[in-house]
């Protein structure tokens, strides 16, 4: 019968030890199991489901790890002679062939990639192939990626990110609506965001800011919510 | 004259244990010096960590895992340590040469061999993980002190362990053992035998002793390190989750 140490959402640190016995089903490879008893490998907080005899993590901590169809924003760090090196916030660099960028076939005798995207540019991309033994493949050509020409990019720790999305989207549609700002959220701890008004802009930072520093408390939706509407009337008040 | 006296005061061996069984800075032999655990600490690495013990303060910074530079140091299978311990000039009483000296190459290996076995290398293949392990202030057992803000410092940077790692330095001095011996312990007693451990585990990850204890002194003394790494573990765990706690109390 299993036995667990820990309770729902708990917070908890390496090698604290969080059930034992048998059966236990672990959904995340952030547990480390020896024989019959299975201790957290990370700062996170604690899934437990004693019916179902689940257990997992999230993560609270730790770097972005390349998945097959993620979409990330990436910043161009190098061009090569058919590929970008892309900066994707990982452990590993990405690669956009030019094959996965431009409409045509590409002839590097007669052509120069810089022509397209250079150094500096950000791009937003999905991720096609990642098995640990090569670098993440990237492409561009489907709907919604490609560079980003506008806007302000934001970067907070990737494993906060599902936070900034919220159960069923409930942060994102809290952020969307009060701000009257467009969002894009990458996997990778990048956030793009647009707004007509500048000084909305800088409340969404703020706001962005607020959620990556909270991201391990409850009732999170409703601070964010009461914040933005604050600063807005702060806003308001100094325009007069 | 007063040179003199300071002089043949250098030159004479302290009394380490005083009539009323205290050591010289009034500790019990089996008593940590005052510690301090400080996380995130550094805002440009990606984990960061300071511990002090009593007069030795030791800052600890990870970076990674990231790409391996140069790319022929990278394993195919997992992500390699490296550790750089390193003394800052001003670290000692004589100016220390910031130049990396052979005992400085010595105890970078040392720490990164005390870390290896709980880091779960082979999630990030390929990848480097960076420890620096910096001694501000030296004051006997930098190296486990090292390792403990390490520990820590890997912790915050959300790197994947087994557990964390912590380490304290059991001493004889005159005939007794001692638990966390500083500088002058260190330089006129008997024995010096710095232990780290993974504390949940009770396994040893580094284990070195320098003089002479005979087995039964060998057993208990790595029982005083047991007992003063478990109060290190306490005091490593409080200050990770004190980079959480504030927030959710407020919230209650």
């Amino acid at each position: 019968m299993p036995v667990f140490h820990v309770s729902n959402r708990q917070l908890v640190l390496p090698g604290q030890l969080l059930a034992e016995g048998e059966g236990i089903i672990v959904t995340t490879p952030l547990i480390y199991r020896s024989d019959d008893k299975f201790y957290s490998v990370i700062t996170g907080l604690v899934q437990v489901d004693e019916k179902e005899k689940r257990l997992g993590i999230v993560p609270l901590e730790g770097a972005y790890m390349p998945k097959p169809g993620d979409t990330v924003i990436g910043v161009i760090d190098d061009v090569g002679l058919t590929y970008w090196s892309v900066n994707i916030n990982a452990p590993y660099e990405g690669i956009l062939y030019a094959s996965e960028a431009l409409p045509k076939p590409f002839n590097p005798v007669q052509d120069d990639l810089r022509r397209y995207y250079d150094v500096g540019d950000y791009l937003v991309a999905k991720v096609v192939a990642f098995d640990r033994t090569k670098n993440p493949v990237l492409t561009i050509r489907d709907k919604g990626l490609g560079k980003i020409t506008e806007g302000v990019v934001v970067e907070i720790k990737p494993p906060r990110i599902p936070r900034v999305i919220g159960k069923k989207g409930s942060m994102l549609d809290v952020l969307t609506s009060e701000t009257g700002c467009v969002f894009l959220v990458a996997v990778n701890g990048r956030i793009w965001f647009s707004c007509s008004d500048p000084r909305m802009s800088d409340i969404v930072i703020r706001a962005l800011r607020l959620i990556e520093e909270e991201a391990h408390t409850t009732g999170l939706t409703d601070r964010v919510k009461a914040f933005i509407k604050d600063e807005k009337k702060r806003l308001g008040g100094d325009g007069g | 004259m007063r040179r003199r006296g300071l002089v043949e005061m250098e030159a004479e061996k302290p009394k380490l244990i005083l009539e009323n069984g205290l050591r010289t800075d009034g500790r019990k032999p089996d008593e940590l010096r005052p510690y301090r655990m400080v996380v995130g600490i550094l805002s440009n690495a990606d984990g960061s960590a300071l511990v002090e013990m009593g007069g030795t303060h030791v800052l600890a910074a990870v970076y990674g895992p990231r790409e391996a530079h140069p790319k022929h140091i990278a394993l195919p299978d997992r992500a390699v340590i490296r550790c750089r311990y390193h003394m800052a000039p001003f670290s000692t009483s004589d100016r220390k040469s910031p130049a990396p000296s052979r005992r400085e190459i010595e105890l970078s290996k040392v720490i990164r061999e005390g870390l290896e076995p709980v880091v779960l290398t082979e999630l990030y293949p390929r990848t480097t993980i960076d420890i620096f392990v910096e001694v501000l202030q030296a004051d006997g057992g930098t190296r486990t002190a090292g390792i403990t803000a390490a520990a820590l410092a890997l912790a915050d940077a959300g790197i994947p362990m087994k557990d964390l790692v912590a380490g304290v330095a059991v001493g004889k001095v005159e005939g007794m053992l001692v638990l966390d011996i500083n500088e002058l312990e260190d330089e006129y007693g008997e024995a010096d035998m710095p232990v780290a451990m993974m504390p949940s585990f009770k396994k040893i990850t580094l284990l070195q002793l320098n003089g002479v204890l005979s087995p039964d002194e060998f057993e208990e003394a790595l029982k005083l390190a047991e007992k003063g790494i478990m109060e290190l573990y306490q005091a490593q765990r409080e200050a990770l989750l004190s980079k959480y706690k504030p927030i959710a109390e407020q919230e209650e």
